[in-house]
């Protein structure tokens, strides 16, 4: 009872923090940081998201990006003067759909696109899985990049522009409001924004988690053999996850169009595949806390070194010798590394998969167990 | 011995190829409600091919099978544990990062219903099935004798209580058959006994089983009717005392050694 109320004081604790979070970071850091801390949010929604395929499902998923992109295009189609272009006819001023009905549709086509990758390597598992979902990936990007004709349904290259903000209940989140004389500039309103959306994925994972789907995601992820002799429909649970996976990282690419205002292939490139499974594996995969912690990581280092980075060389050497971009990728290498000797499992790695490693305390867990149950 | 005239499997000319060489040909059985119905044979006779063929795992190359009145050629895993065939397997195939009692609930997976909605608003029906499907769990992890703690991870059981684990886990899908591929392998006297006995009281509950065993004192003291595989072919079957004296067995099985 004690503990129960602890946490509850704790978990009241943290609301608090994250909503002055975006005040904090602007008075301490500049708002250029609440931007920074805005990205992060999108990421650790991608990465929850990829958390049900990868971590409770068990499918590597290497081309998950893809959903993210047709979540953004979706936005940018229905919430832009784009359209226009390609019908003029149809759409003389494009297609402006209030932000409500386009995010449940980016979130659906997505997951539509999940069960379409799906669909298709039910029968592959790891390695082939992951060449095959890198496929997809890439050919969704091809496909964003050269579908200016002969409709010009993407724009190219040069991407979609000019995308409608965001508002909620008529108020646009892209200017300053204000709320009990409190001055909101837009990226705080972002902020509050994606955070709700990242506790509704918190939510919603946790709940599946803990739930006689999240059960048999993993006995198919533990032995698939024995899941479909159990009665379990592999077949089904399967595209159930690539779609839950898929609506998360699809509602998340709409937020990102409406946040961003602009959308191009090169938003989607394979490296922001593997950097979204580098936060679900580097915080620890399954358990929804590492992952989240992994995404801020992995989402702020670049942005910690860009500005830690160049003005300590140039206070140093005086001038810039190693460039922040391919410092980071040395750092995150080395970092891959070290994780994988001394933390494989992640930084907070899930029940199950400190077990895999053996790393358990029998007693402890028990007691975990019991204190949730 | 309860025999009744109720069939609950029947087999018609299965046959199983694998590329050229023919695993199983021509099998003709068939297993009666209630009763346990043994499947010995030598190494390589085609008892765990059978199984396969029997719980959707591989497809019959030629013939079909009846179970409970309906008919089956290509089954598929998940349709025939619905049907109300649960098996274990002869290397033990538990969820081996999971907790004793998850296991079991995954066994509860295809009797219950609740979906994505259900996980997600956590209704009243959903939390009575959670509770539910906890609490049978529990009973059969008991049943089968397993004294540990339910959140032992499967693979700290001992080798004995895996096997027993695994039945648990296929009880646990209300079978009307259950099949278990060479439960004794590797116990010990005492396990072999003790395993004789659940089977019994498994059988006196009204669920069938269905042995492949290479333990022949096992299968002679426990099982009502044995049939003999050797080469893929049925050579024999009837009951224990019958089987035991045709000539076609002693040659292919019993004549081979003292096992």
């Amino acid at each position: 009872m004690k503990a129960n109320h602890k946490s509850k004081l704790l978990l009241a604790a943290l609301v608090i923090a994250l909503l002055l979070l975006p005040f904090i970071t602007d008075a301490l850091l500049g708002r250029s940081w609440v931007r920074i801390v805005d990205f992060a949010m999108l990421y650790i929604m991608l990465a929850l998201g990829l958390n049900i395929v990868v971590g409770y499902a068990g499918l590597l998923d290497l081309g998950y990006i893809a959903f993210f992109a047709v979540g953004a295009y979706c936005y940018a189609l229905t919430g832009s003067p784009h359209l226009a272009l390609a019908f003029p006819m149809m759409f003389p001023a494009g297609v402006h759909l209030p932000f409500w009905i386009v995010l449940p549709m980016a979130a659906l086509v997505a997951g539509g696109f999940g069960v379409l990758l799906g669909a298709p390597t039910l029968r592959l598992r790891g390695d082939y899985l992951a060449i095959v979902t890198l496929g997809f990936g890439e050919i969704i990007r091809i496909f964003l990049n050269n579908l200016d004709a002969p409709v010009n349904l993407t724009n190219g290259p040069q991407g979609i522009s000019r995308i409608d903000p965001v508002s909620v209940a008529g108020v646009s989140l892209n200017s300053t409001q204000h709320i009990f004389g409190i001055a909101f500039p837009a990226v705080h309103l972002y902020f509050y924004l994606f955070l709700a959306f990242t506790a509704l994925v918190v939510f919603v994972s946790q709940r599946l988690e803990r739930s006689r789907i999240g059960r048999a995601w993993m006995a198919i992820r533990e032995d698939e053999v024995a899941a479909s002799a159990m009665g379990i429909d592999t077949r089904n649970l399967k595209l159930l996850a690539f779609a839950m996976g898929a609506m998360s990282g699809g509602a998340s690419g709409a937020l990102f169009a409406g946040f961003q205002g602009f959308v191009s292939p090169e938003s989607f490139s394979l490296m922001e595949s593997v950097m979204v499974l580098c936060m679900v594996v580097l915080g620890g995969m399954g358990n929804i806390a590492g992952v989240i912690l992994g995404g801020i990581l992995l989402a702020l280092l670049p942005e910690v070194l860009r500005h830690i980075v160049v003005p300590a060389q140039q206070a140093l050497f005086g001038r810039t010798l190693v460039d922040p971009e391919s410092l980071r990728m040395l750092l995150f290498g080395t970092a891959l590394i070290v994780m994988m000797l001394y933390r494989p499992a992640g930084l907070l790695p899930s029940r199950v998969r400190r077990r895999e490693l053996g790393a358990d305390e029998p007693a402890a867990e028990t007691s975990v167990y019991d204190a949730t149950h | 011995m309860r025999h009744t005239e109720d069939i609950l499997l029947r087999t018609s000319r299965i046959g199983k190829k694998f590329g050229g060489l023919s695993a199983l040909s021509d099998v003709t059985l068939h297993i009666q409600r209630g009763e346990i119905y043994g499947l010995i044979g030598p190494n390589g006779a085609g008892k765990t091919t059978l199984f396969n063929v029997l719980t959707g795992l591989y497809q019959p190359s030629a013939g079909e099978f009846q179970f409970n009145g309906a008919p089956y050629r290509a089954g598929k895993p998940h349709v025939l544990a619905r049907a109300g065939i649960a098996r274990t397997f002869q290397n033990i195939r538990l969820f081996a990062n999971l907790t004793a009692l998850e296991n079991v609930m995954i066994g509860r997976h295809v009797r219950t219903r609740a979906g994505v909605f259900g996980a997600l608003l956590r209704n009243r029906a959903t939390r009575d099935e959670e509770r539910a499907i906890t609490e049978r769990s529990r009973e059969l992890l008991s049943y089968v004798g397993i004294e540990k703690p339910g959140q032992t991870l499967a693979k700290h059981l001992s080798y004995g209580e895996q096997r027993r684990l695994e039945i648990a886990r296929a009880l646990a899908t209300d079978p009307l058959l259950l099949a278990l591929d060479e439960p004794a392998a590797g116990m010990n006297a005492t396990e072999t006994a003790s395993l004789k006995t659940l089977l019994q009281t498994i059988r006196d509950s009204g669920i069938t089983v269905l042995l492949i065993e290479h333990d022949v004192k096992l299968i002679m003291g426990l099982c009502d009717r044995v049939a003999v595989l050797d080469y893929g072919k049925k050579i024999a079957e009837g009951v224990p005392e019958q089987v035991r004296k045709d000539p076609a067995v002693i040659a292919a099985y019993l004549g081979g050694g003292d096992e």
